[in-house]
C-alpha cells in the first residue's frame, strides 16, 4: 500500500497540514501536496473506475497526462467534474469524490462489465446500431444509459468569476522547465520581450527530480538561480499555473491560468484566459513518458516509473513498498535509484533489453538492485491492487519465470516528446527511428502569414534527450526567436552539463513480444475508455487502417486525457496489426486544449448581468419604471407592452391599441435605424439600394422604401427623408441598423467605390418618439414651440424642423398605425425629459405608452408588411402587393435582375392577402393552409383514394400558404391575419383550411389585408 | 435647450483604477479627403487643434481631434459648441465632398483614472488591442471592442484614459470597467 514516508519530499511543506475528505473520509496531507499525492499518502490507491469496464483505477501518472484520477471537487457552487487530481493543489478543505461508479468506489456494480468485456469489443457502439435489431431498444440503450458517463454536470450556478486578459508579446515560452527557461533566457538576453508561462506551481520541470547538474550546480539551485535573474530582468514576464491551452494561426495562443484553485477565493477570478498574440512561440513543453503494454496493466499499483520517481522525490510518498521497476530504456532506473535512496524495497529490476549495460544500469546494480535484462512482465496479478508480477522472456510468449511478490509496478516504455502545441498549427512530425518517438521536423514548422516559422519547440519537447542536448537546443531555439523578432542574438554561452553515456532504448510495443491473445486482451492501452491491444488489432483486421478511423472505432485516446499515454502506443499496435512502419500510420491530430480548460475561462466576464450587453434607450428607465413586460429585438430591450396592476399582457396590448385609436398613444421608437447618406452621388447610391426612387424625393419630403438582397429578396424596408439637396436620412428597422449600415460600407466600398457618397450611423444620436392618434396634434401643440404641425404646413409624409417646446425636434409626419402620428426625433440627452413632457402634456387625453405588440396590431390591422413577419429571406417585394414601390423607370437596384428571373415571376409564387377566421378566432401563428377540408375528404374517402386529395408523392397534403402575422384586432373585435397563400390576390373570399396541431381545423377567409381604413381618411388629417 | 442627461450622471466607482462618467461630451464624425489641403486647414482651423495623422489623437482643452480612419475623423468639442462646430465645419467645406455630423448625444464617455498600468490592465481584460504603452502611447487613439461592444479610447495622459462607446451600451461598459478592476484581480502584466 502506498504511504507517506517518514521524510523527504522537495514540493511539500510537513509543518502545513492541510485536511481534505474523499468519499466523505477525512484525510490529512501537507501544504504543497497535488490531490494525488495526498491520495497516495493516505494509503489510497483506488481513485476511479474506467469508463466502460468499470474496471477499478489508480493513479497513474504524476501530471498531466493522468487518464484515471479524475475525481469531482467540491460541492453545489463550486462542484466541477473530472478534475484530475495529479494536477489539483490541495488545500485545506479540499472535497474530493471519485466518479463513475455504483453504489461505491470499493463495490461498484457496473464492473460486471468487465465480465462481459467480450461482447463489448472495438466498434461495439456501431456494430450495436446494426444487429440484432431488438437489442437496442431491449439491452443496449438501457444498459448504456446505466453505465456511460464520466462525471455529473454540476447542477448549481457557478459561484466562481473568470476573466480574459489580451497580451502582445515578442515571444511567447510555454512551459517553465529547464529547456523554457535557457530558451527564455536566450531570447530574454537578446532584448526580446518574453513572457514565460508553466502550468504547475513550480519551476524548473523534471530536472530537480531526475538529478540533472547544470553549470555545475544542481538543477534546483540553476533554477531558482535563473528564475531570479529573469524575474530581474524589465523584458520579461514569469506566471506559474499558466498553461499554454492552444495555439493558433497568426501566432495566438490561448493560456489558461489558475488563480485560486489552490487557495479558493470567490471574489476573485478563479481562472483567467490569456488571449496572447505572440511574434514567436517556442513550445517546451516536455515529453511524457510511455506505458507498457502488458497483462495485468491496468490495476491500481501500476504507474509511470516517472510518477513513482515523483511521488517519492517531491511529495514524500512512496507509491508501494515492492515496487518491480520495468523499462526498455534507461530512465526507468533513475526510479529504483530514488525508491532504494528512499529505503524502499525493490526487488527486481526487469530490462526488456537484451543486455543492460548504460551507466544507470551499472548504478543500480551498484546500488545492489537485482537487474533481469531480456526479460518482461507477462502479467501482473492481484484483486483490485497488484500483489504479484509474472515475469517471463521479452522475446517469448509469457511463460512466466519466475513470480515476485509486490505491491507497485513502475513501467517505462519510452518518452514522447509533448508536441502538441507545435502541431496545433500544422507543425510536422518525424520518427525517429533511433529515440523510438515522433519529434518535431523543424523543416515543416506552423508557419505565419510571411511563410516562416511561428512556433519552434525546444529542449524534451524538440526530442532532446538529456541535459546536455535539452540546454543547447534550448539555447539555440531562444536566440533564434529573438531574431525572428528582430533582436540581435546574444552572445552568452548555453549554460553546461555534462554529455552522460546512453544505452539506447529498444521498441517494445507488446510485452513480451509474442504475447498470446489472452494476455493481450488483458493489456491496456487507453485506461480511461478501456481500449486494450487486442481492440486495436481487431479495427485493424476489420479494415480501419486509417489512424483516425481506428480512434474512432475504438476509442483509443478519445477521452478527457485525449491519448496522452495511449496514443503512441496504440498506433504501434496499428502499425504492427497492419504490418506497417509506425510513420506510414502516422498520429492522430492534435487539438487544442491542451487539457480541458473550464468553461467559465472560455465565457470570461461574460456571465449573469454581463452576459450579452442589452441596449437601452434614453427613456429605458421609465419603462421599467412602469412595468413594461419586455421584448429582445436585436441587443435592444423594447417594451413589448406596458400591463398595469393586475391587468394581462393580452389586455394591456388590448387598451393600449384602442387608446391610441381614439385618443393618443406614445410609442419609443429610438431604436429604430437611421442612417445618414451624404454626397454627390448619394441619390444615384440611394436609388440602386431601394427599390423605388429616392433621388427624385423633394427637399423635406418622405417616402417609404424597400431595400432587397442581391438575390431579389426582400432586407429592409423604412421611411427615407431628404434633408438637403445633398443629404438624405434613411430609416431602417431596429435590427437593421448595422447590417443595412454595413451594407451600404460594402457597397460603397467594394463596387461603387468612385462614387462620392459618405454614410453615418446616427442610430443612438436621437431618441424618437412616436405620437399616435387623433389626438397627437393636440398633445404636440400643447407643448408649444416653433414647429407648424397644421396639415397644411406639415402634411403627410413630410418633416419639418424646430422647437417642440424647449426641445430641439425634428418632426415626421408618418404613421405606421394609420392614425394622425408624428414621429419626433430629439437629441438622446432630452429624450427622457420630452418623454415625460409628452406624457404632462398629454395627461388630458388620457395619453397611452404603448408597446410593440400595439405597434404590430395597429400596422397589421392597415396590412403593413413586417420585415421578419412577411419576409423571411425568401420573400420578394412583388410576393407582398409592393409593386407600386418599385420604380419601373429605373436601369437598375439591387435585386432588379434577381427579381426578372423566371421562378421570380411564377403566378404561382404565394402572395400576400388578409385573412379573416370564419368564426372570428385567431389563427395560430405560422399555420399552414390547404385547400381542402381534410376532415370532409377522409369522410367521403376522396382522401384515403387519393383521388383528386391535395396529396404529394409523400402522401402528405400539400399545402398553399401560411400566415405570417396574426393578432386579435381589438379594433375589429376579431382575429385577423396576413397570409402568404398561392395565388392569393387571384382568390378573394375564397376559404382556406388551417389544420392545428391540436388536429381542429380552423377555416379562414381570403381578403384584402387591409383592414382598417383602406382609403386613409386616419391619417390623412 | 431642454434639460439634457448623459447616460449615467456623475456614476463613478473605484477599484483598482477609478472609472466615472465623463458627462456629455461634443463629438463630431467628420468624413472627408484627408489629402486635401483644403480639408485639412479647415478642420485645424475650426477645431482649434492641429491635424491628427494616423492613429493619433490631438488634444487641447475640451477640443480634440481623433484619426479614426483614413477619411474618418472624430471631432471633440464640448457638448454646447457641438452644433456650432458641425455648422462651422460644413460652411468651411462648402463645395467639397465631405460629411459632418453631431454624434455627441449617441455616445457615453468615461474616464478612467489612476495608476497607468493598472488602466491598461483593465482595458487589457476586455480589449484585444495590444495596450503596450509603446503600442499605444499617449496621444493615440484605439477604435477596438471592449467584450461585445465597439469602443475607442486614448489615454490623453500617463494616469488617464478617456473611452467612448455608444451611449445604448454605457451600462453594460460600466460593468465590464468596474468587474475588470476588482480590487485583488490585478494582473502586473504591464
Amino acid at each position: 500500500m502506498s504511504r507517506r514516508l517518514p521524510k523527504g519530499g522537495r514540493l511539500i511543506d510537513r509543518s502545513q497540514a492541510q485536511s481534505f475528505t474523499f468519499n466523505g473520509r477525512t484525510m490529512r496531507g501537507y501544504q504543497g501536496d497535488t490531490l494525488a499525492s495526498a491520495l497516495l499518502g493516505n494509503g489510497q490507491m483506488l481513485v476511479g473506475r474506467s469508463f466502460k469496464y468499470h474496471r477499478p483505477r489508480g493513479i497513474v501518472a504524476s501530471g498531466a497526462e493522468e487518464p484515471n484520477a479524475l475525481v469531482n471537487l467540491g460541492t453545489d457552487k463550486t462542484s466541477e467534474p473530472n478534475a484530475r487530481a495529479t494536477t489539483t493543489e490541495l488545500f485545506d478543505g479540499l472535497v474530493a469524490e471519485s466518479q463513475n461508479h455504483w453504489p461505491s468506489l470499493e463495490f461498484d456494480i457496473g464492473e460486471v462489465n468487465a465480465k462481459l468485456a467480450r461482447f463489448l469489443p472495438a466498434g461495439f457502439y456501431y456494430k450495436m446500431f446494426l444487429w440484432p435489431r431488438g437489442f437496442w431498444k431491449h439491452v443496449y440503450e438501457p444498459f448504456i444509459r446505466q453505465s456511460a458517463g464520466l462525471g455529473r454536470p454540476p447542477s448549481h450556478r457557478d459561484a466562481d468569476r473568470y476573466e480574459h486578459f489580451h497580451a502582445t508579446v515578442d515571444v511567447l515560452v510555454v512551459g517553465g522547465g529547464i529547456a523554457g527557461l535557457t530558451a527564455a533566457k536566450a531570447a530574454a538576453d537578446s532584448g526580446a520581450e518574453v513572457l514565460l508561462v508553466e502550468q504547475t506551481a513550480h519551476w524548473g520541470g523534471r530536472a530537480p527530480v531526475d538529478g540533472a547538474e547544470i553549470d555545475g550546480k544542481p538543477a534546483e539551485a540553476w533554477v531558482a538561480e535563473t528564475v531570479a535573474a529573469l524575474a530581474e530582468m524589465p523584458n520579461v514576464r514569469l506566471r506559474t499555473r499558466a498553461m499554454g491551452a492552444g495555439v493558433y494561426d497568426h501566432g495566438y495562443a490561448l493560456v489558461y491560468e489558475r488563480l485560486t484553485d489552490h487557495a479558493p477565493d470567490h471574489s476573485l477570478p478563479r481562472h483567467r484566459l490569456w488571449k496572447v498574440r505572440a511574434g514567436q512561440i517556442v513550445t517546451a513543453t516536455g515529453a511524457i513518458e510511455r506505458p507498457l503494454a502488458f497483462a495485468g496493466n491496468d490495476l491500481p499499483g501500476v504507474m509511470l516509473a516517472s510518477a513513482v520517481r515523483d511521488y517519492v522525490v517531491n511529495f514524500g510518498v512512496a507509491p508501494g513498498q515492492r515496487t518491480v521497476v520495468v523499462t526498455n530504456n534507461d530512465d526507468a532506473y533513475r526510479t529504483a535509484l530514488a525508491l532504494k535512496d528512499a529505503g524502499l524495497a525493490v526487488p527486481v529490476l526487469v530490462d526488456a533489453r537484451g543486455e543492460a549495460s548504460g551507466p544507470l544500469a551499472e548504478g543500480a546494480r551498484a546500488a545492489g538492485i537485482r537487474v533481469t535484462p531480456g526479460r518482461g512482465i507477462a502479467k501482473v496479478t492481484g484483486k483490485g491492487k497488484v500483489s504479484a508480477v509474472h515475469i517471463c522472456l521479452q522475446s517469448g510468449e509469457g511463460g512466466a519465470i519466475e513470480e515476485v511478490e509486490a505491491d507497485c509496478v513502475a513501467m517505462s516504455g519510452g518518452w514522447s516528446p509533448a508536441v502538441h502545441l507545435w502541431s496545433h498549427c500544422g507543425g510536422k512530425l518525424i520518427w525517429d527511428e533511433e529515440e523510438v518517438f515522433f519529434r518535431p521536423d523543424p523543416s515543416r514548422p506552423p508557419t505565419g502569414a510571411d511563410g516562416e516559422a511561428f512556433v519552434r519547440t525546444a529542449g524534451s519537447a524538440s526530442g532532446a534527450v538529456g541535459t546536455s542536448e535539452i540546454l543547447d537546443d534550448a539555447h539555440e531555439v531562444g536566440k533564434a526567436t529573438a531574431k525572428a523578432v528582430g533582436t540581435s542574438a546574444t552572445r552568452r554561452a548555453a549554460p553546461k552539463a555534462d554529455t552522460a553515456a546512453r544505452q539506447p532504448i529498444a521498441p517494445v510495443w507488446n510485452m513480451p513480444e509474442n504475447a498470446p491473445y489472452d494476455l493481450k486482451a488483458k493489456s491496456w492501452l487507453d485506461y480511461q475508455n478501456d481500449v486494450k491491444v487486442t481492440d486495436v488489432e481487431l479495427a485493424a483486421r476489420e479494415g480501419f487502417e486509417s489512424v483516425e478511423h481506428t480512434k474512432r472505432y475504438t476509442t483509443l485516446g478519445m477521452a478527457t486525457d485525449q491519448g496522452k499515454l495511449s496514443n503512441i502506443n496504440g498506433l504501434a499496435i496499428l502499425a504492427g496489426q497492419l504490418g506497417q512502419d509506425i510513420p506510414n500510420v502516422g498520429t492522430t491530430t492534435f487539438r487544442p486544449p491542451y487539457t480541458p480548460i473550464s468553461m467559465g475561462a472560455i465565457a470570461g466576464e461574460a456571465r449573469g448581468a454581463l452576459f450579452q450587453p442589452v441596449r437601452k434607450t434614453p427613456i429605458h428607465d421609465w419603462h421599467e419604471d412602469n412595468g413594461a413586460h419586455w421584448e429582445p429585438v436585436g441587443h435592444w430591450r423594447r417594451p413589448y407592452a406596458f400591463p398595469k396592476d393586475g391587468e394581462s399582457v393580452h389586455d394591456a396590448v388590448m387598451r393600449e391599441v384602442t387608446a391610441t385609436r381614439n385618443s393618443v398613444g406614445l410609442l419609443d421608437a429610438s431604436t429604430l435605424g437611421k442612417l445618414i447618406v451624404k454626397g454627390p452621388d448619394a441619390g444615384k447610391f440611394l436609388d440602386m439600394l431601394y427599390t423605388n426612387m429616392m433621388s427624385s424625393l423633394p427637399v423635406g419630403k418622405c417616402r417609404y422604401g424597400l431595400m432587397c438582397t442581391e438575390n431579389g429578396f426582400l432586407t429592409d424596408d423604412g421611411v427615407v427623408a431628404r434633408l438637403s439637396e445633398d443629404t438624405w436620412l434613411c430609416h431602417t428597422t431596429t435590427g437593421g441598423a448595422d447590417r443595412i449600415h454595413a451594407h451600404m460600407e460594402e457597397w460603397l466600398q467594394t463596387e461603387w467605390w468612385d462614387w462620392q457618397v459618405y454614410v453615418a450611423n446616427v442610430t443612438e444620436q436621437y431618441a424618437q418618439i412616436g405620437v399616435v392618434g387623433p389626438k397627437s396634434r393636440e398633445v404636440l401643440a400643447a407643448l408649444g414651440g416653433d414647429v407648424d404641425l397644421s396639415q397644411e404646413a406639415l402634411p403627410f409624409m413630410q418633416w419639418a424642423e424646430g422647437k417642440i417646446g424647449a426641445f430641439d425636434a425634428r418632426v415626421f409626419r408618418i404613421s405606421f398605425s394609420g392614425e394622425l402620428s408624428y414621429e419626433v426625433a430629439v437629441p438622446a440627452s432630452q429624450g427622457r425629459a420630452f418623454w415625460d413632457a409628452l406624457l404632462a402634456a398629454g395627461e388630458a387625453h388620457g395619453i397611452t405608452p404603448y408597446g410593440t405588440e400595439a405597434l404590430h396590431i395597429m400596422r397589421a390591422e392597415k396590412g403593413f408588411i413586417m420585415i421578419g413577419d412577411e419576409t423571411d429571406g425568401t420573400v420578394i417585394p412583388q410576393d407582398l402587393g409592393l409593386s407600386w414601390a418599385i420604380s419601373k423607370k429605373k436601369e437598375d437596384y439591387l435585386g432588379k435582375r434577381a427579381q426578372e428571373r423566371e421562378y421570380m415571376r411564377d403566378p404561382l409564387r404565394w402572395q400576400l392577402v388578409g385573412l379573416e377566421t370564419l368564426d372570428g378566432s385567431v389563427l395560430p401563428d405560422g399555420a399552414y393552409a390547404v385547400d381542402t377540408d381534410l376532415d370532409q375528404a377522409r369522410d367521403s374517402g376522396e382522401y384515403a383514394a387519393g383521388k383528386e386529395a391535395p396529396l404529394n408523392g409523400n402522401g402528405q397534403v400539400m399545402t398553399c400558404g401560411r400566415v405570417t402575422s396574426t393578432y386579435h384586432s381589438p379594433t375589429l373585435g376579431r382575429g385577423i391575419a396576413m397570409g402568404l397563400v398561392e395565388r392569393g390576390p387571384d382568390r378573394m373570399s375564397e376559404v382556406l383550411y388551417f389544420p392545428t396541431v391540436d388536429g381542429s381545423v380552423v377555416q379562414a377567409r381570403i381578403v384584402t389585408p387591409v383592414f382598417y381604413d383602406p382609403d386613409g381618411e386616419k391619417q390623412n388629417v | 435647450m431642454s434639460e439634457v442627461v448623459s447616460a449615467m450622471p456623475r456614476a463613478e466607482t473605484a477599484g483598482t483604477i477609478t472609472i466615472r462618467e465623463a458627462g456629455l461630451r461634443g463629438m463630431i464624425t467628420l468624413r472627408g479627403d484627408f489629402s486635401g489641403s483644403t480639408f485639412r486647414e479647415a478642420v485645424s482651423r475650426v477645431t482649434g487643434v492641429e491635424f491628427s495623422e494616423q492613429r493619433r489623437v490631438a488634444l487641447s482643452g475640451e477640443r480634440g481631434l481623433c484619426w479614426m480612419s483614413p477619411d474618418e475623423l472624430l471631432v471633440l468639442v464640448s457638448y454646447s459648441d457641438a452644433g456650432r462646430v458641425v455648422e462651422d465645419l460644413s460652411s468651411s467645406l462648402d463645395g467639397q465632398h465631405h460629411l459632418a455630423v453631431d454624434v455627441s448625444d449617441a455616445r457615453a464617455v468615461f474616464r478612467l483614472e489612476g495608476d497607468g498600468t493598472a488602466i491598461r490592465e483593465v482595458l487589457a481584460k476586455l480589449s484585444p488591442a495590444d495596450l503596450r504603452k509603446a503600442a499605444l502611447p499617449v496621444g493615440e487613439v484605439r477604435r477596438t471592442r471592449l467584450a461585445q461592444v465597439p469602443a475607442a479610447f486614448w489615454f490623453a495622459d500617463d494616469r488617464c484614459a478617456e473611452l467612448v462607446c455608444f451611449r445604448s451600451v454605457a451600462d453594460y461598459v460600466w460593468g465590464l470597467l468596474t468587474d475588470a478592476a476588482t480590487v485583488g484581480s490585478e494582473v502586473g502584466h504591464f
